[in-house]
């Protein structure tokens, strides 16, 4: 045999070996990012959640239209105080490793999440004091104060329950082989390569799997990850960019289906932060900002108007969305004669930003708008830890980020805007705005909810800490061949239910 | 330790890049005191290097895998595909080299430099781009990301690694192409060669014994340099192909501040790089067989 035969043989072999002769059904899922550790305690990445969804069921969970629905718990209720819950859970569950899922397990979880070093949950369900076993299958959570967006902090992370026996065996190390009791089993993580899991043959609700393996891989170019949807390498890919869309859409053997997001884009203005608030300390100045933006041609300009142009901190398609304060139109002589009434008419600033190509091209179109006013915007790209990081500083005077949202408003306003908000990087501080936002902690009625977020809204449209600017739409682009997906607004794909 | 310190310049810390938008200050606060991070960075330097003379590089703060388990699942990744582009630079360069110069000024020799100046200044990613749209989209042929180790599937290993190594073997064979080329008109030059051609050596023995041989001391070199760059990673490359490699390990290191992976793997490049030399060092004495004598 010559070479060239030789050659040619071990070309046409390894050209056939690109066809999968598996009979198993594996869903391939392009993720944007590679996750950080699967361990629901310490994970931050909003990437990783999207492998959870996957191995590690939760308390409760969310639907399309946000309401809580029960998973591992199958009802709670509220003691008339307000300041406990009792949760009860559901009956035959075991953990990947055979282990029972009980009352023992979900205080073992809670105690964990509040206890271990560097938990990113304690700050989300830190009001829990203690956690009663009551029977096998009821606990109770004692709350130091009323916490009514406890129970949507528990249809995520904090919610997630994983088998204490593995959690006592590897510790720290937890996340490189997770236990829980999802749909699927973990089988090997190739760290920026992929994870697989394998379906589990004990799951309480295995009659809704129909798949026999999900593997989730990350490919950070979105053009590499379309690339790979259209040859049937990936059949999903998550938050599919807006310019991908066009080609998603003319392909006859693709979809994409998109819900708007829970989170929003931000440019964060420095009200009180250090010696840099100097510039924007003025109420009168940050109006005339934001009176200069013009956010319906922003999203039309920058993103195919696929977005939805926002004023607030949910979107308009929200039920917390305040109706009567809905985006303004832009109005730069009132910006002028705000900046001329402030004494500064000719305003100049530097926005910091990441080197991300959303955020770019939106800097870019404000910084036009804005100069139609007289205000000199200048951009400074950062990458994005640096960013935060002068952010905690005060070392900015305006900062353009996101946030990815939560299923109760709380998520989206009190952390950014009360007094001691984690996120609260402006120094914003009203005690006026701080009581109502507190008050809305503590009421279970949506209806008195609703009334408190809608004062509290008013006074940051008026106050204007941070410029809300749009929200994105949260695309899936999937092999037509896929059914079963119904997007969620917090993007995650619920991969039970879907089938080939 | 240069790049321990130079590390600790960049603003923001491990803490802070696992934070991310949440800014949790009680977590990161948390973090800093578990992994060390409070202390001065003398000390952890001195912590740094007296687990790693113990073998141990410590846990990705990331991802909490085992930085040597993160190693040993890259480095056969890396070298693999860095083997393969070079040998397709090697099959493609050298003979274009060789063709390019013993045909000088002819149309063969433009067509190949041409052919070398494209693939030098073809960037990685728009190659990637094209062909993963042809061979994986279009035609179907392969696949457009990931990878399979070869104990699991030699035949799907080989589908998935070659349009990477495609993309880094074309950089690598216009160098080569350009080196072998200048250094064969050299020793084709050269008076011995001349002798030999003198005394009717057939021109093929001229070309493929005479000076080719001595012709392939730079290539060498440009070689044990190139491969030493291939296993140091290829970011974009395997950015795009999803190959879980050394040099997306590397990148996202520095971004997320993940100390101990930067370090990790800039050591075993440091030393992969050392055992290439030493490796180009020894092929050169079985090039040219006067080196072992002179030595």
């Amino acid at each position: 045999m010559t070479v060239s035969r030789i050659l040619a043989a071990l070309l046409a072999s390894v050209l056939l070996a690109a066809a999968p002769a598996s009979a198993e059904t594996v869903l391939r899922i392009g993720l944007n990012d590679d996750p950080d550790a699967l361990d629901p305690t310490i994970s931050r990445a909003y990437v990783g959640r999207l492998v959870f969804a996957a191995l590690c069921d939760k308390l409760f969970d969310v639907t399309p239209d946000l309401k809580i629905v029960p998973q591992l718990a199958t009802s709670y209720e509220w003691a008339a105080d307000n300041r406990s819950v009792t949760l009860r859970l559901r009956p035959g569950v075991k953990f990947h490793d055979g282990e029972p899922f009980n009352a023992d397990a979900v205080r073992f979880n809670i105690d964990r999440h509040l206890t271990m070093a560097g938990s990113f949950r304690k700050s989300e369900i830190g009001e829990i004091k203690s956690v009663d076993v009551v029977n096998d299958l009821t606990v109770r959570l004692n709350l130091s104060q009323p916490l009514v967006p406890l129970l949507a902090a528990l249809t995520d992370r904090a919610g997630m329950m994983i088998s204490p026996k593995a959690a006592k065996e590897l510790g720290d190390r937890f996340g490189t082989r997770p236990v829980c009791a999802g749909p699927f089993k973990f089988v090997e993580r190739v760290a920026q390569g992929k994870i697989v899991l394998q379906k589990f043959a004990d799951y309480w609700d295995k009659a809704n799997v129909h798949l026999d393996r999900v593997e989730f891989v990350p490919i950070t170019d979105s053009t590499a990850r379309l690339a790979s949807l259209r040859s049937g390498d990936l059949q999903m890919i998550e938050r599919v960019s807006p310019t991908d869309l066009a080609q998603i859409r003319a392909d006859t053997r693709l979809k994409v289906v998109g819900v708007p997001e829970l989170g929003f884009q931000v440019i964060r203005l420095n009200v009180a932060n250090g010696p840099k608030s100097k510039t924007l300390a003025d109420v009168r100045v940050r109006q005339a900002i934001d009176l200069a933006i013009d956010r319906t041609a922003l999203v039309k300009a920058v993103f195919n108007d696929e977005y939805i142009p926002g004023n607030q901190f949910v979107s308009p398609s929200s039920v917390y969305y305040n109706k009567k304060l809905p985006v303004k139109p832009r109005d730069v002589p009132r910006a002028r004669q705000l900046l001329r009434e402030a004494g500064q008419p000719n305003l100049a600033f530097t926005l910091i930003l990441p080197p991300e190509r959303d955020r770019q091209e939106a800097a870019q179109v404000i910084q036009a708008m804005l100069a139609e006013a007289g205000i000199t915007m200048t951009l400074q790209s950062q990458e994005n830890v640096t960013m935060l990081e002068a952010g905690k500083r005060g070392d900015f005077e305006a900062y353009f980020t996101f946030w990815s949202g939560r299923p109760d408003p709380d998520g989206n306003i009190f952390t950014h805007y009360a007094c001691k908000g984690a996120q609260n990087d402006s120094h914003y501080c009203n005690a006026e705005f701080d009581a109502l936002v507190t008050k809305a902690r503590q009421v279970a009625d949506p209806a008195q909810r609703k009334q408190l977020y809608d004062k509290a809204t008013e006074l940051l449209l008026r106050d204007v800490p941070a410029l809300h600017l749009w929200h994105r739409r949260v695309f899936t682009g999937l092999n037509a061949r896929v059914e079963g997906f119904t997007p969620h607004p917090d993007g995650i794909i619920r991969v039970k239910g879907l089938r080939f | 330790m240069l790049i321990f310190s130079l590390q600790k310049l960049l603003p923001g810390d491990a803490a802070t890049a696992l934070a991310g938008e949440e800014g949790d200050t009680a977590a990161v606060a948390a973090i800093r005191v578990k992994y060390n991070l409070d202390r001065p960075v003398a000390v952890q330097y001195g912590i740094w290097i007296g687990k790693v003379l113990r073998g141990d590089f410590g846990d990705s703060l990331r991802s909490r895998i085992p930085v040597a388990d993160l190693i040993a699942s890259k480095l056969p990744v890396t070298v693999e595909l860095a083997i393969v582009s070079m040998l397709i630079a090697l099959a493609v360069g050298v003979p274009a080299g060789v063709l390019s110069a013993t045909r000088q000024g002819r149309p063969l020799d433009l067509a190949a430099n041409f052919v070398a100046l494209s693939g030098l200044s073809v960037p990685h990613f728009w190659l990637g781009i094209m062909l993963i749209l042809l061979f994986a989209v279009r035609l179907g042929w392969l696949p457009a990301s990931g990878y399979v180790p070869p104990w699991d599937d030699w035949r799907r290993n080989l589908s998935t690694i070659l349009l990477p190594s495609i993309v880094l073997g074309t950089g690598v064979a216009g160098v080569m192409m350009r080196h072998a080329r200048s250094a064969m008109l050299q020793t084709l030059g050269a008076d011995y060669v001349r002798t030999a051609r003198a005394k009717s050596v057939p021109e093929r023995l001229v070309v493929m014994k005479h000076a080719l041989r001595n012709a392939l001391i730079p290539v060498i070199t440009l070689g044990a340099v190139e491969f030493g760059r291939l296993l140091s990673g290829a970011v974009l490359t395997e950015q795009i192909f999803a190959i879980p490699g050394f040099g997306k390990l590397l990148v996202d290191g520095v971004f997320n501040r993940d100390y101990a992976v930067v370090q990790a793997v800039v050591l075993v490049s440091a030393l992969c790089y050392l055992l290439l030399n030493l490796l180009a060092d020894i092929l050169y004495f079985v090039a040219d067989p006067r080196l072992r004598g002179s030595s």
